[in-house]
């Protein structure tokens, strides 16, 4: 456990220092989502509904901007051979490096996304879901992106073929999510959607680190 | 009982597989004409014509085989890949990677042809229900699986990324299918069903079956002969290759 | 039976275009895969065929 923390903290520290590959994403964020109404106009109505589908598309591509680079630096100096090595189950470190991963992509997400819903309209209650709904999802974005990352590691043209492995994995949580928020704009419950993310997050947090770790392997022989 | 096993794994190593699939070929294609010939004569001269969707519903003879296929094709893809995870042998991963491109051939003859009938049915090419959308998400999958194996060099490496993407993918399919089910009801989609169509007459179901057998042995028959294409790329340099018959041009 | 003439039988009912168009895509691909399949064994044997004439070379005295 004590080793999982440590991965977590040096993972935290390395984004500190390195402050532009957590802004990019979280800017990236914004601008997709400001660009929308661009194209679309500026009709509240319209805004208002396709607000989720549209909040939840931009958190998605804004998860795959970092994922290429998850694992790429500790491959690059070794230290994830050293990992490997280590008495501490690989598995764990991975599931440390998922949370970090996490903690530095999908929770600036989570925050930001009330701020931008306000821009269509959305009102105190949607806000809301949206939030617990990036909770459950964001999560669930690093671990499938992780499967991904970790499968891509030291290959040909990583970035482009990571989103292609990853973008259709992620359809469920998408229109779980995305629906969630549509409930509440529509005056219906989103307790059922909330609940299907949850389980959803409940079996990746088993499975994906697992399948990261199997890959990882893969990729150091 | 351990005799048996060794005898399962003989079968398994690329060196025998490959006469052996060699002699299977003909066989599946003799099998996939027969169904076939079946098949059109039941679904041209013997169904009988549809009361509400009149001659255009011909076309489930071709997609819903087409869709079954590619599902299909999806879970044999992962369970050779699941063996060759757990197992380590060389043949798992040959044939994954051969039955990849006859799947995702499968996935997109079945959204070509289930545009083709909803053309006529929804008047639209295309409509977002949920069968055409998991068929597409399916598609990608299966573009994937092949992107990845063609962007990694090593061909063991290659094999062993591909299992684990193909099982994450099984895991994801029905997960997938149901999330747009449950998406597409939720916004009251287009979702006429060919298949609970009250008319259905049992010809119709019989001749999509034989259509489905045609396309089962088709697949197998093109498999068998990519996964020989396979095998001699990747063994080019093994003694028993240098030996064949066929490389050393006494036959043929 | 359902159909009176050849001419029939190809109009499908008007469904002509529907019909045809996805038959023959199916037969068009379900050709074409085969071929390129074929092709690229017959590729790969004609490699190993040369190379192996190219090791016979080498070996002689």
């Amino acid at each position: 456990m004590k080793a999982v923390i440590a991965i977590i903290r040096r993972d935290l520290l390395l984004a500190m220092r390195r402050k532009s590959e957590v802004l990019t994403a979280l800017f990236f964020f914004i601008i997709v989502t400001s660009l929308f109404p661009l194209g679309i106009g500026p009709e509240p109505a319209l805004l208002k509904k396709i607000a989720p589908g549209i909040l939840w598309v931009a958190a998605l591509l804004a998860t795959m901007l970092g994922l290429s680079r998850l694992f790429a630096p500790d491959h690059a100096d070794g230290t994830l051979e050293q990992m490997a090595l280590s008495p501490t189950p690989l598995g764990l470190l991975i599931a440390g490096k998922i949370t970090a991963h996490w903690l530095t992509t999908g929770l600036p997400l989570v925050l930001l996304a009330p701020v931008l819903g306000i821009q269509f309209d959305l009102d105190t209650e949607a806000l809301g879901i949206l939030v617990l709904a990036l909770l459950l999802g964001t999560p669930l974005l690093s671990l499938i992106g992780a499967i991904g990352a970790a499968l891509t590691l030291g290959v040909r043209g990583g970035g482009v073929l990571l989103s292609l492995l990853v973008l259709p994995l992620y359809v469920p949580t998408l229109i779980f999510g995305a629906g969630a928020v549509e409930m509440v704009v529509s005056g219906l419950s989103a307790a059922g959607h909330l609940s299907l993310l949850a389980a959803l997050l409940a079996v990746a947090v088993f499975f994906a680190p697992w399948a990261t770790t199997a890959a990882l392997r893969i990729a150091l022989e | 009982m351990s005799n048996r096993l060794i005898n399962w794994f003989k079968f398994a190593s690329p060196q025998s597989f490959y006469p052996l699939a060699g002699k299977m070929i003909p066989w599946f294609w003799a099998l996939a004409a027969i169904f076939l010939i079946v098949g059109l004569y039941i679904s041209f001269f013997v169904a009988p014509t549809d009361a509400t969707q009149g001659e255009g519903y011909r076309v489930i003879f071709v997609h819903v085989p087409a869709a079954w296929m590619s599902m299909f094709l999806y879970c044999v893809m992962a369970g050779w890949a699941g063996i060759g995870l757990a197992l380590n042998t060389r043949l798992s991963g040959m044939m994954a990677q051969a039955i990849a491109p006859t799947g995702a051939l499968m996935a997109f003859l079945s959204l070509w042809t289930g545009a083709f009938w909803g053309k006529p049915m929804w008047g639209a090419w295309w409509v977002w229900d949920a069968r055409l959308t998991s068929a597409l998400i399916l598609f990608f999958l299966y573009i994937g699986f092949i992107a990845l194996q063609a962007a990694i060099d090593d061909a063991r490496r290659a094999d062993k990324a591909g299992a684990i993407l193909a099982l994450v993918g099984v895991v994801n399919v029905p997960i997938i299918y149901f999330s747009v089910k449950w998406w597409n009801t939720l916004h009251q989609g287009a979702s006429v069903s060919i298949m609970k169509s009250p008319t259905m007459a049992t010809t119709m179901l019989w001749g999509m079956l034989i259509m489905a057998l045609a396309f089962w042995m088709y697949s197998i028959a093109v498999i068998l002969t990519r996964v020989r294409a396979i095998i001699l790329e990747r063994e080019a340099h093994t003694e028993w290759v240098k030996a064949l018959p066929e490389v050393r041009g006494e036959s043929r | 039976m359902n159909w009176g003439s050849a001419a029939e039988f190809f109009a499908m009912g008007g469904y002509g275009l529907y019909v045809w168009g996805s038959f023959g895509a199916c037969a068009l691909l379900m050709i074409l895969e085969p071929i390129l399949v074929r092709r690229r064994h017959k590729n790969i044997l004609r490699i190993l065929r040369r190379e192996r004439l190219a090791d016979t070379f080498d070996n002689q005295p």
